[in-house]
């Protein structure tokens, strides 16, 4: 993203300071964890050390797989399998009963590039596969995993099993081996707490509560997904070496799928899109059967109870317990005020628009026609409306060129461009962004980063960069924010930037939307239905804000049941019935249309 | 060995496509899948073992006892991990609420009876060898269920009822139908089912804790092979399912076997996610 701060000095360096301070507030807790852990040896045992050192392993495999699971919502219960395979890949190389033995910090590393591999084969199914299913082909993978390690003697030992790592000094002592598995579980929170607040983390958050908005802000799941798996697959794998070192001796019954329902059940009951709940749900599941004895042949069962009660009583886990921000009442009696204005800031850098044009455009689901060879014009600087009863294909004709749908016959052009041939994703960068009839936001994140969803595309910095935050990532950032703040202020809900987007009213979101969408700096606006809820005074500054971004230069296309407004803002009305064309024209032509009024408009 | 391997896969098989009529049973009722059936299914075996053999009960009663006492586990799961999530079905937390329960009674299971496979009373003494009457039970087992399932749904009010609540949830209510009464008489049945499958399936598979966790993983395999709620499907693809793994186990030996299942219900799953006989879902923005 090009630098913006000369033009708004004053929001960019307001909004630098807010952002430190906000990165102060949510990384400080996870400092102060570290820290204390730091000082564990200090006053307690070697015993606790032993269980220090297990919980800081389990959290670096638990903190990456918060990702997949927290972030990206995907039920992968089955991280045993990859924490299995690092512990006997390092087990095998440093100990060299197959090839010549290898140093075991090299070990580890090569465990960590398998890891990698072995996490994209075990979540690849979750780009094909929902929830239930997914969920049980992770528990095939670990099953499996166990399996070979039992019956594959000649290399794991079989059930006899091998002796595990021993790292040199000065990590082969009690003590230097904590501080070492300490520095890999804090390396691995402070990359997930940058992928956390990153472009990367917002999109793993709309994949798993918004998918279809995140399809259409140009988030590709597949591509996601994959680059997460592979993080995760590679912290987990070194996870396990460091296991086989602290285990001393690994069988395959080390590997129990308890240890991973602990995992999975860590980041539940921590809270999800949390880094502080999920570390703490993995120190308390980890010390938990060590203070009560008797808990330890219960473990399972508690751990089982506590996922039940989180579900059913806390769904927010541990996080939400802790969110006493969003607590805070809000203002009553909240107006939205646009800032018209403010648009031009917005877009100053949205490509020129083209013309959107639809010819003979044809759909059917199942008997029903919806589409029935429909032509429509959407020039640059206008705005287009399409009204028509219920079931005309209004929306499907939005879907359509928002690529859900692909029209059986018919062509959608833009410019120059065939866009029934590009996927869904495709639309973003192209220049396309819509709102929704429903709204479809993260209730769980704030309104500004439901806001900043809406210009991944526009982001530079690769995962990798984001990972370690480097120059480009941190840019990115900043300008996502002053942008995101501009977009906020433009639709008039900038006072509400840091609330969840759950506790906004219904009117507020439908703002949020369009805000979202003008962070992709589109040439084209689908609005579908987004007066739907408003009051008469929201109706009126909705259509100022509409008349405002098309002079910008930008082609509108508005879906509408509220005739005034549609008859008030349009350039160009096009009125649909049965899924054909009925009538097309300016407001004053459709207003006075025989068959229009008869079919629709009444009167 | 060909015909080891039918007897020895035809009696998986019908355990299988018996624990993918309870999960279907669950799904029809109430659009969720539970990680409880799995459980049911070793709950058979425990509770047959324990009845019979452990507190010297006639095997009939045995057998009653052990229906009902599933058939509550199953009228519980209801009431604790899947009536609480219903409101909010598109958030899939049944998946973590029913795995949780699993994991109670898996636990419990396996603190109170035994982490080691325990011996399965002999209820018949009929048939050796290949006809022996444990390989046999699940299938008639399987077929009686199937019977006694189309006469329910075919000719019996309460079966069309069922019908109707699969087919639509909220017609149906509309239509003044009791729906929450039906789930849970579902979920009873459920668990009568899966019951029956480990019943029928002890000789076999014994009394034995870890039963619980496969019978969920073989058990689903012809669930979705099968295509979500049509128990058709899943009687065709868990008489397969049980065939194809027995001849990977006689020719290349147990847990290569496991590996086959494992990679082709991967493989198949992500050629046709909606399952061989199932319709392609089709997506509503």
């Amino acid at each position: 993203m090009s630098g913006i701060s000369d033009a708004l000095p004053e929001i960019a360096v307001n909004g630098s300071r807010k952002r430190m301070r906000q990165a102060l507030v949510s990384a400080g807790p996870l400092i102060g964890i570290f820290v204390f852990a730091l000082t564990v040896p200090f006053f307690s045992n070697d015993y606790w050390v032993l269980i220090a050192t297990r919980a800081a392993i389990y959290w670096l495999l638990a903190g990456a797989l918060n990702l997949v699971v927290g972030f990206a919502g995907q039920l992968a219960i089955g991280y045993i399998a990859l924490l299995t395979v690092g512990a006997y890949v390092t087990t095998i190389l440093s100990t060299g009963n197959v090839l010549p033995p290898i140093p075991p910090l090299a070990a580890l590393v090569v465990a960590g590039a398998v890891g990698s591999l072995f996490g994209v084969i075990v979540g690849l199914p979750a780009l094909r596969l929902r929830t239930f299913y997914f969920a049980i082909t992770t528990f095939g993978f670990a099953t499996i995993v166990t399996q070979i390690a039992l019956a594959w003697q000649s290399v794991t030992g079989g059930g006899i099993g091998l002796a595990g790592p021993e790292f040199p000094a000065p990590f082969n002592s009690k003590l230097g081996f904590y501080y070492f598995c300490l520095a890999f579980a804090a390396l691995c929170t402070w990359m997930t707490f940058n992928v956390a607040h990153s472009r990367f983390g917002r999109a793993l958050i709309a994949i798993r509560d918004a998918e279809v908005a995140a399809e259409a802000a140009g988030i590709s799941k597949a591509r996601l997904l994959i680059t997460v798996f592979i993080f995760t697959g590679a912290a987990a794998a070194v996870a396990g070496g460091l296991f086989a070192s602290l285990q001393t001796y690994i069988t395959p019954d080390a590997f129990t799928f308890d240890l991973s329902i602990l995992f999975f059940i860590s980041i539940l009951i921590g809270g999800r899109g949390s880094i502080l709940g999920p570390m703490l749900g993995t120190m308390i599941l980890t010390v938990l059967p060590e203070i009560a004895a008797p808990l330890a042949t219960w473990s399972t069962f508690l751990y089982a109870v506590l996922l039940l009660a989180v579900v059913l009583a806390v769904p927010g886990g541990i996080a939400a317990l802790l969110d006493f921000k969003s607590r805070k009442p809000l203002q009553r009696d909240r107006v939205i005020m646009p800032r018209g204005s403010e648009i031009v800031e917005v877009l100053r850098s949205a490509r020129a628009s083209v013309p959107l044009t639809l010819r003979g455009v044809a759909l059917s689901f199942g008997g029903v026609r919806a589409l029935d060879g429909v032509d429509l014009d959407v020039r640059p600087g206008e705005i287009h409306g399409l009204i028509g009863p219920n079931g005309s294909g209004k929306t499907t004709i939005l879907n359509i060129i928002s690529g859900y749908y692909l029209p059986e016959t018919g062509t959608v052009r833009f410019g120059e461009d065939a866009l029934e041939q590009h996927p869904t994703v495709s639309r973003a960068s192209k220049g396309i962004a819509r709102t929704f009839q429903t709204p479809r936001i993260v209730g769980e994140a704030t309104v500004l980063q439901n806001v900043l969803i809406g210009g991944t595309v526009h982001g530079r910095g690769s995962f990798a960069e984001t990972l370690l935050s480097l120059a480009r990532h941190r840019q990115d950032e900043e300008a996502y924010h002053i942008e995101g703040l501009l977009a906020l202020r433009a639709v008039g809900l900038e006072g509400l930037a840091d609330v969840r987007a759950d506790r906004l009213q219904h009117s507020e979101l439908r703002f949020m939307e369009i805000a979202r969408a003008l962070m992709a700096r589109p040439a084209v606006l689908l609005l579908d239905e987004p007066a739907a809820g408003l009051s008469a005074d929201e109706i009126k500054r909705l259509g100022q804000l509409v008349k405002e971004i098309s002079r910008c230069g930008i082609a509108i296309l508005v879906v509408e049941h509220h005739a005034d407004l549609i008859f008030d803002i349009c350039d160009h009305v096009t009125v649909l019935n049965l899924g054909q064309v009925l009538a097309n024209g300016t407001p004053a032509e459709i207003r006075v249309h025989k068959e229009v009024v008869s079919a629709y408009l009444g009167g | 060995m060909i015909a080891s391997i039918l007897a020895s896969g035809l009696a998986v098989g019908a355990v299988y496509a018996l624990i993918g009529v309870t999960y279907n049973t669950m799904f029809s009722a109430s659009r969720v899948i539970s990680f409880t059936t799995g459980m049911l299914g070793m709950l058979g075996g425990v509770f047959g073992s324990l009845f019979v053999l452990r507190l010297g009960l006639p095997i009939w009663m045995g057998f009653a006892l052990t229906l009902t006492c599933c058939a509550l586990i199953g009228v519980l799961t209801e009431f604790v991990a899947v009536r609480p999530v219903l409101k909010s079905l598109d958030q899939h937390l049944y998946v973590l609420t029913t795995l949780a329960l699993s994991l109670m009674i898996q636990q419990l299971t396996a603190t109170e009876w035994s982490t080691e496979p325990q011996r399965f009373p002999r209820l018949f003494d009929i048939g050796a060898g290949v006809f022996d009457e444990k390989f046999w039970l699940p299938v008639v087992a399987c077929g009686i269920v199937m019977g006694a399932l189309e006469l329910l749904y075919r000719h019996t009010l309460v079966g069309k009822a069922f019908l109707a609540i699969a087919e639509d949830n909220f017609a149906a209510r509309a239509l003044g139908l009791p729906e929450r009464n039906l789930r849970i008489a579902s979920f009873a049945l459920a668990g009568a089912i899966g019951a029956f499958a480990g019943f029928a399936g002890g000789e076999l598979l014994l009394a034995f804790v870890a039963n619980g966790a496969l019978l969920n993983f073989y058990g689903f395999v012809p669930v979705a092979l099968g295509g979500l709620g049509n128990n058709r499907g899943a009687i065709v693809a868990g008489f397969a399912l049980g065939i194809y793994q027995q001849a990977a186990n006689f020719i290349v030996g147990g847990i290569f076997a496991s590996v086959a299942v494992f990679a082709l219900f991967i493989i198949l799953l992500l050629a046709a996610p909606q399952g061989l006989f199932g319709a392609p879902a089709t997506r509503r923005v």
